[in-house]
């Protein structure tokens, strides 16, 4: 057992999927020669060579679109996009081709592929680095939609998603890469290191999709959430002294409804917490499936904490980023219903 | 005060109009025989001007002429002449089947049958093609059975993509044809993708996608040919130049100012300009790309220039926006007619033995039309199950899709 940081375990996922199965090729802006922008791909070019591993043009539609042929051939791509924000260019070939193939050819035709992209703020990235565009892919059917929180699940996850024969969004918080983050930026960073779910075991593992976490275990509101979201409620929970349970999503589609149902009839009370914007995110899918499973188990209403309806700003980066103040406050809020 | 002109807007307009007398004076054509046929190798930058002029092989009196001959026997020109007959006589009955109500919609190839059969005698099996709605050419000269194509379009319960797919977006995968997209261009990078999965695998399969003149305006087109320019893959990319995209003539893709195939020399690809209703100079060019390909020498672009004889598709009507007599101005003429030509003239064929072979089509297509209608049509008969309405959104059938199909009740 390793101590990880995200970043490593994202790397150790591909090193290992590389290592036992030919099929798994890695490509992207900057991932070849240099090992991308935040280090995920480094090292893989010199271990697996040029044709497994190698930089992309700068061309997002082009990155998915070449990936859905690979994969239709029978490879098993993993395409890096360099952000999130950037994946715009390449959402029709996503929407329409990756999530449908299979479908329109009645099985014949399918794309096993994993697009990946950093996501979510906390850097002063602003509205190009700091998007989290989620609810995007979850709308649109024939997507799988992944966020790890830590090291332990991202390695297991990304192998999970590799694996799978259906195309998978694999969303990376990028504020967690180096270390877990409560949401206050002005305390110290702290590295994985010291946080339990960054002991990675080497070789292959998977955490299956579909399957979310308790991450903390409460009585008294249940907190769904998950990336970024998942540090910054555990530091509410704490400073507020609430008795939350809170429930890590891990993949959004496929959704754990199970958990979420067996956690809010225990508390009878939810908070939803997202970073990206509140209308129509997740959130909203979260609530509806929450009223229509728990009603009669609700003492209080669903409520949501998420980013404003604002484009994602740069100096006021703190005001918009749901952090443990804001989480806080709703989680007194839902106790006091 | 200044005195510079006031600007204005260049929009495209075409030469004529309903009404107007058909004048193709623009469209570029060469002599027969007069473009040289060049190695496989050769620098791209050596056949540049092959871009501006036009491979043809059959001359007006019907004569092979020329470097792109190639070594087609009489027999398969007889079996291309069939591929391109069995093509049209399909579509008119399509078309038919369409106005009885049996389908909802048809996307016809009249006047474009050379460029998918004979492109499609110059690859193998196992090779793939990444087609757009009008190629259905490619499948019957593959002899992929026109029953099963019958059944997609009827969307009945021997439709094997269970009546999902707008009618014509064939997939099948045995017969190297990549399931049809109707959204333009999004193939195109697919074409590339799966030729850098065969070259990364270290196979001798080659890609061949396609793509209208007018959808060339996309993206996409853009992203294919970085990729390919970059990764030189063994791909064929095919830009079909029919001249119109649905209403809007060539030039509002860019055709006015620059040929199509000169777009690729900015990749440094090298690029053919070929006649698209010459059955033989449709598969000289395409054995040329795809002996490219498969010596790893890479991507090759080709223009085929042809004209779309019909509607765009049955929900279209051509006479709002061009001349209703266009296409019997058009100076490359019919690809059946000048096949059979071509073959009459070197004594291969009869005009009583072309009166017999339609003939043939014309049953075989009846009677396979029959067939499919036993398995219904889209409004009448046996369809498929609204339960496989839920599968295969994902290989297996995930919890909420389940929940969906037990509130439809089935």
């Amino acid at each position: 057992m390793a101590r990880m940081s995200m970043v490593e375990a994202i790397r150790d996922a591909m090193d290992c999927k590389m290592a036992e199965d030919e099929r798994v090729v890695v490509f992207g802006e900057d991932v070849g020669y240099f090992g991308g922008v935040f280090r995920c791909t480094d090292g893989l070019q010199r271990k697996y060579g040029k044709s497994r591993c190698f930089d992309a043009p700068i061309n997002e539609s082009g990155i998915v679109g070449v990936a859905i042929g690979m994969g239709a051939y029978g490879l098993r791509p993993v395409a890096e996009i360099q952000f999130a924000d950037y994946v715009y260019p390449g959402y029709d070939q996503i929407v329409s081709e990756a999530a449908r193939l299979r479908y329109r050819s009645g099985g014949e035709f399918f794309a096993p592929i994993v697009i990946r992209m950093p996501c979510g703020g906390g850097i002063y990235g602003g509205q190009t680095h700091s998007q989290s565009p989620e609810a995007l892919f979850t709308h649109v059917s024939g997507l799988k939609t992944v966020i790890p929180s830590n090291p332990y699940d991202a390695k297991g996850l990304l192998i999970a998603s590799i694996e799978d024969d259906d195309p998978v969004i694999f969303l990376e918080p990028k504020r967690l890469y180096n270390g877990p983050f409560s949401g206050h930026p002005d305390q110290p960073a702290v590295p994985w290191a010291k946080h339990p779910l960054s002991e990675v075991p080497a070789g292959r593992y998977i955490v299956p999709l579909g399957k979310a976490a308790v991450r903390r275990e409460g009585k008294g509101v249940t907190v769904l959430c998950y990336g970024t979201m998942t540090h910054v409620a555990e530091a509410a929970a704490e400073e507020t002294g609430v008795d939350a349970e809170i429930i890590d999503l891990r993949s959004l589609l496929p959704l754990d409804v199970d958990a979420i149902q067996a956690s809010v009839e225990k508390t009878g009370r939810c908070l939803i917490v997202h970073e990206a914007t509140l209308t129509s995110g997740f959130g909203a899918e979260l609530a509806a499936q929450v009223t229509e499973r728990c009603f009669y188990a609700l003492e209080a209403p669903v409520e949501r904490v998420a980013g404003w309806d604002t484009p994602y700003p740069v100096s006021e980066e703190w005001d918009y980023f749901p952090g443990p103040a804001r989480v806080g406050r709703a989680l007194v809020k839902a106790m006091e219903t | 005060m200044t005195s510079a002109p006031r600007l204005s807007l260049h929009v495209p307009e075409p030469t004529v109009r309903p009404g107007g007398k058909p004048d193709f004076s623009h469209v570029g054509i060469a002599e027969a025989g007069e473009v040289p046929r060049p190695p496989i190798d050769v620098n791209p930058s050596e056949i540049r001007d092959f871009a501006y002029t036009m491979i043809r092989v059959l001359d007006d009196n019907g004569d092979a002429v020329g470097a792109w001959v190639g070594a087609l026997t009489p027999d398969d020109l007889r079996k291309g002449l069939r591929d391109m007959m069995l093509t049209r006589a399909f579509d008119a009955r399509m078309l038919l089947s369409q106005r009885q109500g049996k389908t909802s919609f048809y996307i016809q190839s009249l006047g474009e049958e050379a460029i998918a059969t004979a492109h499609r005698k110059a690859l193998k099996p196992g090779d793939m093609c990444f087609p757009t709605y009008r190629q259905q050419g490619l499948l019957i000269a593959y002899g992929w059975p026109i029953v099963d194509m019958m059944c997609q379009i009827f969307a009945n319960e021997q439709d094997r993509l269970k009546g999902r797919q707008l009618p014509g977006l064939y997939s099948a995968k045995e017969a190297g044809f990549f399931t049809v997209s109707g959204n333009l261009g999004t193939q195109y990078p697919h074409a590339v993708g799966w030729a850098m999965a065969s070259a990364i695998s270290g196979d001798t399969r080659i890609a061949s996608g396609w793509i209208g003149e007018g959808a060339t305006a996309e993206s996409d087109f853009h992203s294919a040919l970085v990729f390919a320019s970059v990764y030189r893959p063994p791909v064929i990319l095919n830009v079909v130049n029919n001249q119109w995209a649905i209403s809007s003539y060539q030039g509002i893709a860019g055709g006015e100012s620059a040929k199509f195939a000169a777009r690729a020399h900015g990749f440094a690809i090298p690029s053919l300009r070929v006649d698209g209703n010459d059955y033989l100079a449709v598969y000289a060019a395409s054995l040329w790309a795809a002996e490219r390909a498969r010596a790893n020498l890479g991507p090759t672009l080709i223009e085929w220039v042809t004209y779309r004889a019909g509607a765009h598709s049955t929900s279209d009507d051509p006479s709002k926006y061009r001349p209703k007599d266009e296409w019997a101005a058009w100076p490359l003429g019919d690809p059946i007619e000048r096949l059979k030509i071509h073959l009459i003239r070197i004594g291969a064929w009869s005009e009583e033995r072309h009166k017999q072979m339609q003939a043939e089509v014309e049953a075989e297509v009846l009677e396979a039309a029959k067939e499919a209608e036993s398995h219904g049509t889209l409004h009448d008969g046996p369809k498929p199950s609204a339960a496989t309405m839920f599968e295969q959104v994902y290989k297996d059938m995930p919890r909420h899709l389940r929940e969906q199909r037990q509130q439809l009740g089935v």
